[in-house]
C-alpha cells in the first residue's frame, strides 16, 4: 500500500488499473452482465486460479467466519497455492441466516454455514479437482434442491444492487479495491467537472429520497441547506440504526465504507461544508472499525482533509459513538447527541438545514442515502430515476427476518411486491406455515395482512395501507404469531425508547400498553379498542417528534387489520395463536397419548402428572409456564397449545 | 446631561439611560401615589405604554442584557391570520405570544418565555394550515402567510388528551398540596374543562426529596414541563437539574435522583417559583412557629427583610408592587409574635460594616470587593468560584446580624430568658433557610435564627388565622431595632445594597460634607443617588467618584450575570466593588416570594420584578433618613455595643466566614 497522495484523476486511473486484475474474478458475484469473451479475458488478467471471499459482516463473524478464514489460509499454506489463490475478507452478501458464508469464484460458487474443518473438503475437491463440494451448497428449505451458483440462487436472483455494490466484492479495508470500482470517482467528477449547484440539481433530478424513514426528498434537502447563507456548514451521516431487525446501514459501513465517505465529501461539496460527523452506534464495532480505518486511509490519501484532489475544497470526517438511545436516530435529537447532550428532539422549524449541529446549517441524511449518491453522480440522474416506481425512484435495502425461509439483506427495486419478497426472495415460509403478516418500518410501521402481498412496496403505497417504509425491516409473521402480542412488543419497545420528553409520547404510549397488556392477560373489555384507536390517533396528532407520532402505528394496523384477533382475545379469554401465556395451556390429546410419560421426565416444572402405561397423562396449568419443551419431545406429537 | 458625561460615567442600556433621566416623570408618580407604579393591572391588561416597556424589558432579562446594548436592528414584519383574525407581528415571535397579543389564550404549561420554550407538555397545541400534525404554537415562529386555528375540534380534542395524559400520572391530591388555587395545572383542566381522566393506568410513586433545609422535591407531582431545569441551567446556570431515564419512567432530577441538599445546588428557589404545580415547594416551617407562638412564656421576635413590605400583597390580591408594610407589621402582632423588627435596620448595620470593610479593602488594594448579603450568591461561590472567597465580605448578612444582635443584644438587653427567646426571620429567600442553617450561624446548639418563613409561608399563615388582610389597619414596627433608612429598604432590589453602600461611603470619603450641586447622579435631599446601578439589566457596570478617587462598580442579578462578571474579572477586567444577587431582579424576585403565576397564568413571566422594585425606591423616596449613617439606633448601638465598624465586637457579632465547596455536594 503506497502512502502517496492521490491527487488527480490519473492517479485515481493508475490505481484501478493496477488493482482491477485482483478483482476480476470477483466480478461476477451478483448478475454478472459481462459477454463470455469479456469474462475469458477478465479470467485470464487475473493473478489467481480462484477467489475466496469469506464474509467478514457481523453476521458471519458471530457465527465465526475469522476461524474459517484462519483455516483457509493455513489450507494455502500447507498446500502451498498461495499465488494461485486468494482469500478475500468481504463485506455481506446478505445471506446472514446461512453464515459463514464463503463464495468461490471463478463461478460465484455459494457455500453456506461453513466450519473450519469443512475447509480441507473445500481444498481437495473445488480448488483441486474444481467439483463443487455439494453437502456445502445452497439447499432449498423447502424443494430441498441444491443451487451450485449465486446467478442460480433465487435469493440473489431478483435483486439491483447500487448502495451494496461492493458488498461481497471489495475488500471494504483496502481503499484501492473501493477505487477499482470507480470509487471516489464521483468525487473527482464533481470537483473538477461540476458546480454546487450542479451537484445538488443532479440529486435532485434523481428523485432520491431519505432512507431513513420518512422519505424526504434528498435534493430538496441538499438545496436547502445550500441556499443558507453561513460562513459554516456540516454534513452529518446518520448511522444510528434502531429498528430491531434492520441492518443495512451496518452492513454497508462494513463492506463498503469508503462509499459513505466520498459521499459526504461530495455534500460537503454541494452545501458548503467542509466538517462531516458520522454518528454510529456504539453496538457497531466492526462498522466503526472499518469506518475508522476507511477515514484513516482516504485522509493519509489526501481524498479527505485539505485540497482534496488539487481542488482547494476541504473535507474532513470523524466519528461519534453513540449510546443506543432509538430517538437518538430522530435528526435533532441526533444533532443534540454529537453535541454531547442528551438525546432529546426538538420541534421544528428551524430545520437542521437551517439551524443544525451548533446551530449551524447541517445537512443530514443517513448511511443508504449516502451509499447511492457516487453511483447518481456517475451514472447520471435520469439512470436512476428510470429505476423504481413513480414517486419512489432507485432501489431499497430490505432485511427479511421472521418466519420466512431467507432472512437476511436485500436490494431490490422499488415497486417489487412483498409477494416478491416474501415468496421469491425469501423463499417463503418455513414448515409449510401461513403467511399471516408483514410488519414493514419498524416500531414505526405496521402489519399487513395477506391481501396486501401484492402491493408494489414505495414510500406511498405503504402510508396508504397504514404502514411506512421506515428504514426497511421487515419482518413476516405466520399463524403462530400473535398479532396482539406483537402489538404489544413494538409498543413495549416504543415506550423504553420513549425520551420522556413530550406528554403523548412519555405517558400516552404506556397507557396503550397498558391496555394491550390487559387484553394479553385476558382482562381486557371490548370498550379498550375504542380507547386504543382514539388514544393512538391523539398521540400521533399531538407527538413531538417522529418517534412518538409513529409509536401507535403497530397497535392500530394490527386494530385495523386483525381487530378479530383482540376481540378473541377479550371475549372467548383466549389467544388463537397460543402466545399469550394467560390465554393459552398446552393439552395433551388423550387419543394420540401412548402414555410413555416422556413429558413428565423433561417438565422442569413438573407441570405433568400421570404413570407411564396408565391413562390419563394431564398438565397443570397452574404450574405450567408454557415453555414448550413437551411440544417438541412428544413422540406421537399428542401435546398441543390452544 | 452634560454633567453626567463629565463624570466619565460608563452607562449601560439605553432604556436605563431613558429611566434615569426621567426623575421629573418619577416625582409626578410620586405624587400621584402608589396606585401610578403599577403598571400591571391586576386583571393582566396591559396599556399601550407599558407594552412598550414590557417588550424592552424582555430583551433586558438576565444572560441577554448583553446584547441590548446594540442598536435594535429593525425587525421585519409578517402577516398571519390566527382564527380569521389578519394580525402583524414581528417574523419569528411565537404563535403563542402573538395569539395571547389578540386575546387569544392559548393554555400552556412548559411554557416560560425566554427560558423555556421547547414545546415538551404540548398543551399549547395549534392547527396550521398545511402540516400534517398539530403543532406546538409556543416554538413555532411566525412566518408570512400561516393560517393558525386555535379552537378546533381537532386542537380541543388533543389539547383535552394531553392534561388527562398527565394528570393521570399526577399525584391528584389538589386539597393537601402547597399550591392548591395556585396551580397552572388546575388553570389549564379547569380552562379545559376535563371532567373525567380516561385511560388512568400505573401512577409513579417516589419518596419525598427534602434532606435540606430550604427546598422541598415531589416527583409525584412533577409535570415534567422542565422549567426547574431551564431556569437552573439558563439563568443561574448552576445546572443542577436533568431529565434521567426515558418514557414513563423520566424523572427531572439533579445527578442520580440525588437530594438538592446532595449537590451544588445554591438553594436560590428560583425553580420553586417556576414550577407550575407543587413538586418544588418550599420546606415549610409554619407548624413550629404556631407551636411557639402558642406558649404566652415565650418571647418571639420576627424580623421582616426589606422586600416582602413590597411583595406579600400580592398573595392577597393587592396589585403587584403594592408596599404593605404597615398591615404586615399588624398581621404579625395579631400572628402573636411578641415583638416586629425590620430587617431594614440590620442592612443600615450591613452598610456601616460593608462600607467600612470595603474603604479598608480599596486601601489596601484588595479588590475585588464582592458583597456578602445573599447566601444563594455566598453558596454559588463557595462551589463554582471558590478563588473569590477572600474577596467576600465577611459581613453577615443583614437578616444574619439580626439574628446575632437579637440573641447577643436585644435578648440580654432585656433580660429575656435565653431558652424562651425565639427569633424568626421572614424572607423572600429559600436560600435564607438554609443560611439560618449554616453552622456559621448557631451558638452551637442552637441557631441564632430559630426559623425563617418565605413571603408565602407568611402569607399561609395569616390565612390560616382567618385574617383579612386588606382590611388591617397599619402599625409601625416596633423600636428600636424596627428603625431603618430608605437605604436599608433598597437592599431587596438589585443594585441597592451597592447604592445604599455607595450612599454611606461617599459621605464617609467626602469627609461628611454636604453635597451641593453634585457631580453625582442626583442628589435629593442630601442624598446621593446612583441610579447607573438601578435597573433590571443583567449587568450592570459603572464608574463612581466618591471624594478623590474613582472607583468602578458592577451589579449582577442571576448567578448567569455573576458568572459572567466573574469571567470577565478572572480575563482581566478591573472591577472595585461587585454586588451580587442570586435571584433576577434582587430579592424582589427571590425564591421566596409569592408566585404568580399559578393564580393567573398571564402573570408567568419576570416582568413584575419591575413593579416590585418601584415600589422599594418608592419607599426610600418617602424617607426622611435615606442614608445609613444616619440612623440614628445605629449609632446608639455603636456608642453603646459595638464600639465603632469593624470593631473587635463588631467582628465577633457581625462577620463571618467561607469555606470553598466542590460540585458534587
Amino acid at each position: 500500500m503506497t502512502l502517496q497522495k492521490i491527487q488527480s484523476l490519473e492517479d485515481l486511473n493508475s490505481i484501478k488499473e493496477k488493482t482491477m486484475p485482483y478483482l476480476s474474478l470477483r466480478l461476477g458475484a451478483f448478475g454478472d452482465d459481462r459477454t463470455s469473451q469479456e469474462k475469458a479475458e477478465a479470467l485470464a488478467s487475473s493473478p489467481y486460479n480462484h477467489s475466496i471471499m469469506v464474509c467478514a459482516g457481523t453476521g458471519c463473524l458471530s457465527s465465526n467466519s475469522q476461524k474459517v478464514k484462519e483455516q483457509l489460509l493455513e489450507e494455502i499454506n500447507k498446500r502451498h497455492l498461495a499465488d494461485k489463490v486468494e482469500i478475500v475478507k468481504t463485506g455481506c452478501f446478505g445471506f446472514c441466516e446461512l453464515g459463514p458464508v464463503v463464495v468461490i469464484h471463478p463461478g460465484a460458487y455459494f457455500y453456506c454455514r461453513i466450519q473450519p474443518e469443512d475447509v480441507q473438503d473445500i481444498f481437495d475437491n473445488h480448488i483441486e479437482k474444481g467439483q463443487a463440494v455439494q453437502r456445502l451448497l445452497y439447499k432449498n428449505p423447502t424443494t430441498h434442491e441444491i443451487t451450485e451458483t449465486m446467478d442460480e440462487n433465487k435469493f440473489f436472483h431478483p435483486q439491483t444492487r447500487i448502495a451494496l455494490r461492493n458488498c461481497g466484492i471489495i475488500n471494504p479495508e483496502k481503499m484501492d479495491e473501493y477505487i477499482a470500482r470507480d470509487g471516489y470517482r464521483a468525487l473527482a467528477k464533481v470537483l473538477m467537472e461540476m458546480t454546487p449547484s450542479e451537484v445538488v440539481k443532479t440529486v435532485r433530478d434523481s428523485e432520491l429520497r431519505g432512507r431513513g424513514g420518512a422519505g424526504f426528498l434528498t435534493g430538496r434537502k441538499w438545496a436547502f441547506t445550500a441556499a443558507v447563507k453561513q460562513d459554516y456548514k456540516y454534513v452529518v451521516c446518520n448511522a444510528d440504526e434502531g429498528d430491531p431487525g434492520a441492518f443495512m446501514d451496518r452492513s454497508i459501513l462494513e463492506g463498503d465504507p469508503h462509499a459513505v465517505l466520498e459521499a459526504m465529501a461530495i455534500a460537503g461539496y454541494a452545501v458548503g461544508a467542509s466538517e462531516g460527523y458520522i454518528y454510529v452506534r456504539a453496538e457497531y464495532p466492526i462498522a466503526v472499525a472499518r469506518l475508522e480505518k476507511a477515514i484513516e486511509e482516504a485522509t493519509q490519501k489526501g481524498l479527505l482533509g485539505e485540497n482534496i484532489l488539487g481542488s482547494g475544497f476541504n473535507f474532513t470526517v470523524e466519528i461519534r459513538l453513540g449510546a443506543g438511545a432509538f430517538v437518538c436516530g430522530e435528526e435533532t435529537a441526533l444533532l443534540r447527541s454529537v453535541t454531547g447532550q442528551r438525546g432529546e428532539p426538538r420541534s421544528r422549524p428551524p430545520y437542521p438545514a437551517v439551524q443544525g449541529l451548533w446551530d449551524k446549517p447541517t445537512l443530514l441524511n443517513n448511511v443508504e442515502t449516502y451509499a447511492n449518491i457516487p453511483q447518481i453522480i456517475l451514472q447520471g440522474p435520469q439512470w436512476y430515476a428510470s429505476i423504481g416506481t413513480e414517486g419512489s425512484k432507485g432501489t431499497k435495502i430490505f432485511s427479511l427476518a421472521g418466519k420466512i425461509n431467507n432472512t437476511g439483506l436485500i436490494e431490490v427495486p422499488m415497486g417489487t411486491t412483498l409477494r416478491t419478497i416474501v415468496y421469491e426472495i425469501g423463499g417463503g415460509i418455513p414448515q409449510g406455515k401461513s403467511f399471516k403478516a408483514i410488519q414493514t418500518g419498524g416500531p414505526s410501521g405496521g402489519c399487513l395482512p395477506a391481501e396486501h402481498l401484492d402491493k408494489p412496496i414505495d414510500y406511498e403505497s405503504l402510508t396508504e395501507i397504514g404502514s411506512m417504509m421506515g428504514s426497511g425491516g421487515l419482518i413476516v409473521m405466520d399463524e403462530s404469531d400473535c398479532m396482539v402480542d406483537i402489538a404489544r412488543f413494538y409498543l413495549e419497545f416504543t415506550q423504553d425508547e420513549s425520551c420522556g420528553k413530550c406528554t403523548p409520547c412519555r405517558i400516552g404510549t404506556k397507557r396503550l400498553l397498558e391496555i394491550v397488556n390487559r387484553i394479553t392477560e385476558g382482562n381486557g373489555k371490548l370498550e379498550d379498542l375504542e380507547i386504543l384507536e382514539e388514544l393512538g390517533h391523539d398521540i400521533q396528532e399531538a407527538s413531538l417528534c417522529g418517534l412518538g407520532q409513529t409509536a401507535p402505528n403497530p397497535v392500530l394496523s394490527t386494530l385495523h387489520y386483525f381487530r378479530e384477533e383482540f376481540i378473541t382475545h377479550i371475549q372467548d379469554k383466549r389467544c388463537p395463536a397460543g402466545v399469550c401465556k394467560a390465554l393459552s395451556r398446552h393439552e395433551i390429546d388423550q387419543e394420540k397419548c401412548i402414555s410413555c410419560s416422556i413429558c413428565t421426565k423433561h417438565c422442569p416444572v413438573k407441570a405433568i402428572s400421570g404413570e407411564r402405561k396408565v391413562k390419563p397423562f394431564l398438565i397443570d396449568p397452574d404450574i405450567c409456564t408454557n415453555c414448550g419443551i413437551c411440544v417438541e419431545k412428544c413422540p406421537p406429537k399428542a401435546i398441543l397449545r390452544r | 446631561m452634560q454633567k453626567r458625561n463629565k463624570n466619565a460615567l460608563i452607562t449601560t442600556s439605553d432604556e436605563e439611560r431613558q429611566n434615569n433621566s426621567t426623575v421629573q416623570a418619577r416625582r409626578e408618580k410620586e405624587q400621584a401615589g402608589m396606585e401610578a407604579s403599577m403598571a400591571t393591572a391586576s386583571d393582566g391588561s396591559i396599556s399601550a405604554n407599558s407594552k412598550e416597556s414590557a417588550s424592552k424589558r424582555a430583551q433586558t432579562l438576565p444572560g441577554t442584557a448583553e446584547q441590548s446594548k446594540e442598536p435594535a436592528e429593525p425587525k421585519e414584519m409578517v402577516t398571519l391570520q390566527i382564527d380569521g383574525i389578519t394580525v402583524e407581528v414581528e417574523k419569528g415571535l411565537s404563535l403563542l405570544e402573538a395569539a395571547r397579543n389578540i386575546g387569544i389564550n392559548i393554555p400552556s404549561l412548559c411554557y416560560l418565555k425566554d427560558i423555556n420554550e421547547i414545546g415538551a407538555c404540548r398543551v399549547c397545541l395549534v392547527e396550521i394550515e398545511g402540516q400534517r400534525t398539530l403543532q406546538a404554537s409556543c416554538v413555532y415562529p411566525s412566518v408570512d402567510g400561516l393560517i393558525v386555528r386555535t379552537n378546533t375540534a381537532r386542537v380541543r380534542k388533543a389539547r383535552k388528551r394531553t392534561v388527562e395524559l398527565l394528570l393521570s400520572n399526577h399525584h391528584r391530591e389538589c386539597t393537601t398540596c402547597n399550591r392548591n388555587l395556585n396551580c397552572e395545572l388546575q388553570n389549564v383542566a379547569d380552562d379545559l374543562a376535563i371532567r373525567d381522566i380516561e385511560p388512568t393506568g400505573e401512577v409513579r410513586r417516589y419518596e419525598i426529596h427534602d434532606n435540606n433545609p430550604a427546598i422541598q422535591r415531589d416527583y409525584n407531582k412533577c409535570i415534567h414541563c422542565r422549567r426547574c431545569e431551564a431556569i437552573c441551567s439558563k439563568m443561574q446556570q448552576c445546572h443542577v437539574y436533568s431529565a434521567q431515564n426515558r418514557g414513563f419512567e423520566t424523572v427531572i432530577a439533579p445527578a442520580f435522583m440525588r437530594d438538592l441538599g446532595e449537590v451544588a445546588c445554591i438553594m436560590c428557589g428560583q425553580c420553586v417559583i417556576a414550577c407550575p404545580v407543587g413538586s418544588l415547594t418550599d420546606k415549610e416551617s409554619m407548624s413550629p412557629i404556631w407551636e411557639i407562638l402558642e406558649d404566652p412564656r415565650n418571647h418571639v421576635v420576627v424580623q421582616t427583610a426589606p422586600s416582602i413590605q413590597v411583595t406579600l400583597g400580592e398573595e392577597f390580591g393587592l396589585p403587584v408592587g403594592t408596599v404593605v408594610t404597615g398591615k404586615m407589621v399588624t398581621a404579625l402582632r395579631r400572628l402573636g409574635f411578641d415583638q416586629v423588627f425590620a430587617t431594614d435596620f440590620a442592612a443600615d448595620l450591613t452598610i456601616m460594616e460593608e462600607a467600612h470593610e470595603f474603604i479598608g479593602r480599596f486601601e489596601e488594594g484588595r479588590l475585588p470587593f464582592l458583597t456578602s448579603c445573599c447566601p444563594g450568591w455566598i453558596k454559588f461561590c463557595e462551589h463554582f468560584y471558590p478563588q473569590f472567597i477572600p474577596n467576600l465580605s465577611t459581613c453577615k448578612s443583614p437578616m444574619s446580624m439580626f439574628g446575632a444582635l437579637t440573641r447577643f443584644y436585644h435578648g440580654k438587653k432585656r433580660d429575656i430568658d435565653p431558652e424562651r427567646l425565639f427569633s424568626v426571620a421572614i424572607m423572600p429567600c429559600t436560600a435564607k433557610k438554609y443560611e439560618a442553617a449554616r453552622p456559621e450561624h448557631s451558638d452551637g446548639k442552637r441557631p441564632h435564627i430559630d426559623y425563617v418563613l418565605t413571603t408565602r409561608e407568611l402569607a399561609m399563615m395569616i390565612r390560616q388565622a382567618g385574617i383579612d388582610f386588606a382590611k388591617l389597619p397599619d402599625s409601625e414596627y416596633d423600636s428600636p431595632l424596627g428603625e431603618y433608612t430608605g437605604a436599608g429598604t433598597i437592599f431587596g432590589a438589585t443594585g441597592g445594597v451597592m447604592e445604599a453602600a455607595l450612599r454611606t461611603a461617599y459621605w464617609a470619603m467626602t469627609g461628611g460634607k454636604k453635597v451641593e450641586n453634585s457631580p453625582q447622579e442626583e442628589v435629593r435631599e442630601q442624598t446621593v443617588e446612583f441610579r447607573e446601578i438601578r435597573g433590571q439589566s443583567g449587568l450592570k457596570i459603572s464608574k463612581v467618584r466618591l471624594g478623590d478617587h474613582e472607583i468602578k462598580v458592577a451589579v449582577a442579578h442571576g448567578t448567569g450575570n455573576a458568572r459572567q462578571i466573574l469571567e470577565a474579572i478572572i480575563a482581566g477586567e478591573k472591577i472595585d466593588y461587585v454586588e451580587i444577587m442570586a435571584c433576577p431582579g434582587g430579592c424582589v424576585g427571590g425564591g421566596g416570594q409569592p408566585v404568580l403565576g399559578g393564580r393567573d397564568h398571564r402573570k408567568i413571566s419576570l416582568d413584575y420584578r419591575h413593579n416590585r422594585s418601584d415600589a422599594l425606591y418608592n419607599i426610600d423616596y418617602s424617607k426622611k433618613l435615606r442614608n445609613s449613617h444616619e440612623n440614628a439606633t445605629i449609632q446608639n448601638l455603636y456608642k453603646t455595643y459595638l464600639d465603632h465598624p469593624g470593631s473587635e465586637k463588631a467582628h465577633k457579632v457581625l462577620h463571618t466566614a467561607y469555606r470553598a465547596r466542590n460540585r458534587w455536594s
